[in-house]
């Protein structure tokens, strides 16, 4: 099967959610091309999920190829009640915990750190002006995002990512990640309170081109 | 509502699952503190910006043994 979507690249992401189930169900009937299509769609996706979260391209590549194997051969437990690539991120998430507790057992917790309220409070704000993207290449603004998420700590990190970028909801993020929904609220707040502190050195008014 | 407070409420307010009462308190915090009205803002484009940013493609020898081990994989019969 040949994805429609790319061939035309006005098609909104509404037709691509839709366009997925069509491209599901023909994977389960054991149509291979299918299944690759949804690979090719979703792979830049899933390496940036999978190296957001070990910060190692070599964990990444493995979680990555896990994660897309252990969905092609679960694809009969997928029963539709979310969306393939909501399901997909899960298994990636999981693949990726996994990785990160077999490497760095003793370095890294995935446990919330210490912090009082007073933390939050963010000190000298300023403007960022009104598109602080536009000033930069895209290159250059993906190495920012990319720096800046890999300066937090996993904990954050983890619930921004599942949040703010792929989109799943507090409950699906308490779930895959064992927390409790106010555990994830709480780890959001402070994930996007880091963040924004962190691109204000890039973003000033003023401070850059 | 203090600024303690909307830090607290921030990402509620941004996600629109504020309670309407505090919402109304919110805003009429923010419409005089300007230091307030900057986070919510500087915050708001911070999940904007990571939302909009499109991934990087896959380095093309790493797309390369993603399609070599799915070939060898899908191409047998699943158990």
């Amino acid at each position: 099967m040949v994805d429609p979507v790319d061939a035309n690249p006005i098609a909104s992401a509404a037709a691509k959610a839709d366009d997925e189930a069509v491209f599901v169900r023909a994977a389960k009937r054991g149509d291979v091309n299918a299944f690759e299509t949804l690979v090719n769609r979703y792979e830049n996706k899933i390496f940036r999920l999978a190296l957001n979260i070990t910060q190692n391209r070599e964990d990444a590549e493995d979680v990555m190829q896990e994660a897309f194997l252990k969905s092609f051969e679960h694809l009969d437990e997928f029963q539709g009640n979310s969306r393939f690539y909501t399901w997909l991120v899960r298994i990636a998430v999981n693949q990726a915990l996994m990785k990160l507790r077999k490497r760095r057992p003793n370095q890294i917790s995935l446990d919330e750190p210490v912090e009082s309220e007073d933390d939050l409070m963010p000190r000298e704000v300023e403007d960022w002006g009104p598109s602080p993207e536009e000033r930069f290449a895209q290159t250059e603004l993906n190495e920012i995002l990319s720096n800046v998420i890999a300066e937090l700590d996993p904990p954050f990190r983890i619930v921004f990512q599942l949040r703010d970028i792929e989109d799943l909801s507090t409950e699906e993020t308490a779930e895959v990640l064992g927390l409790s929904a106010p555990a994830v609220k709480s780890r959001l707040l402070r994930a996007r309170l880091k963040l924004r502190h962190k691109l204000d050195r890039y973003f000033r008014k003023g401070d850059n081109p | 509502m203090n600024c303690k407070n909307v830090v607290k409420e921030l990402s509620s307010y941004l996600n629109g699952e504020l309670d309407p009462r505090l919402m109304l308190d919110l805003q009429r915090h923010l419409n005089n503190c300007e230091d307030c009205r900057l986070v919510v803002d500087t915050t708001k484009k911070t999940i904007q910006i990571f939302c909009n940013s499109e991934p990087v493609p896959l380095p093309s020898d790493t797309r390369e043994r993603l399609h070599k081990a799915l070939a060898n994989r899908l191409r047998k019969p699943r158990s």
